[in-house]
């Protein structure tokens, strides 16, 4: 029963994400938007519930099986991929590459800039 | 009683969704074995087993992948409730994110920047075609939202699935390397950067290394793809890429 009614919980918030999106016209895909709604309950109430964290840690933790299917579709674009496969691997490898190591510099750099902030404060 | 028939059973099979699911999780779960059995390499990724091995699948019966997708989208289905789920983790985890939340939105937005002009920049730079230049735009966020994203901007959304998942296996498997090679130590670092590149297979990736990085890279692929989707249809539109 508690994963039962901790998937009912993540339906109703993608459900409601997915409305949300379509009647109001926001340019994010639904789950994301129910997501953000999940999380912005999750602060008021302040707390989780054992099903809820259950199912989430469940479906996490088996992330990568998700991906698999779509995955497969590789399979659809033999042709493109054969044909543009230069700029594609160049693509992914370099922009890969390059935003995992910004990323990871601009974090450790602006952390570093707000904690010497905090410090001066106190 | 008429003797089944390998063919007529081979028909049926092939005509229900049964199989396509099936093989799905059998092939992953050989992949995870395998994965287990060589102490968690991150180049034996499962999705990557489990793909070349449908892949082998297919090609050899010759099953059309939209056949193996009627069985395949059960498991695809579930990608929108464990995007809503990451509300979970991001809520455990909301003391630390609360602190560091001016670094995140500085990281965050750059990343966003950084990540589409280096892939769509490198794409033409190669000769890649404008169509295939906005399919990999899109592709450090997670599938349902780079498939719509994509859509949205006028790529191909079934390439920029494939990208993405790449691209997020790819990350996964450099990310720990390239994060050594820094001296990075952080947790949150190193989660903000995996989350940022490399959406839910590098957030995957995560949570195998700590419940802290997961937590931080499910927080940063979810934060990066709202802004993605804000901050690329416009971001392309000022390069006048799209109209």
């Amino acid at each position: 029963m508690t994963i039962l009614s901790g998937i009912t919980i993540l339906l109703i918030y993608q459900l409601a994400g997915e409305i949300s999106v379509l009647l109001l016209g926001i340019p994010v895909p639904g789950p994301v938007l129910g997501m953000i709604m999940l999380f912005l309950t999750l602060l008021v109430r302040n707390r989780s519930s054992e099903s809820l964290d259950a199912t989430a840690t469940a479906l996490l933790s088996h992330l990568s099986l998700l991906f698999v299917p779509a995955g497969v579709g590789i399979i659809v674009h033999f042709d493109r991929i054969i044909e543009e496969w230069i700029p594609l691997t160049a693509a992914l490898v370099v922009s890969t590459v390059v935003t995992m190591m910004a990323t990871a510099a601009i974090m450790r750099g602006s952390t570093h800039l707000s904690s010497r902030g905090d410090d001066k404060n106190a | 009683m008429p003797e089944p028939d390998l063919t007529t059973i081979w028909v049926y099979l092939a005509a229900t969704p049964l199989l396509g699911l099936t093989i799905t999780l059998v092939a992953y779960g050989a992949g995870y074995r395998l994965y287990t059995f060589a102490r968690f390499s991150p180049v034996l990724n499962p999705v990557v087993s489990a793909v070349a091995f449908l892949i082998g699948f297919l090609l050899l019966t010759g099953i059309p992948y939209d056949a193996y997708f009627e069985g395949g989208q059960f498991v695809h289905f579930l990608l929108g409730p464990a995007t809503v789920a990451l509300a979970v983790p991001l809520h455990q985890q909301f003391a630390k994110l609360k602190k560091l939340w001016l670094p995140i939105t500085i990281t965050l937005i750059s990343g966003v920047m950084i990540g589409a002009m280096t892939s769509v920049g490198t794409a033409r730079l190669f000769g890649a075609s404008l169509e295939t230049q906005l399919s990999i735009a899109p592709k450090s966020v997670t599938t349902p939202v780079a498939m719509g994203i994509s859509e949205q901007i006028g790529g191909l959304p079934s390439l920029t699935v494939v990208m993405v998942v790449v691209t997020g296996i790819f990350g996964a498997v450099i990310g720990t390397r390239l994060f050594d090679l820094m001296r990075i130590t952080d947790d949150s670092v190193k989660g903000i950067a995996m989350g940022i590149t490399a959406h839910g297979v590098g957030t995957a990736r995560a949570f195998q290394v700590s419940s802290e990085m997961g937590a931080f890279s499910g927080l940063a692929m979810a934060l990066s793809a709202f802004a993605t989707a804000i901050i690329l249809p416009w971001l392309l539109k000022a390069l006048g890429m799209i109209a």
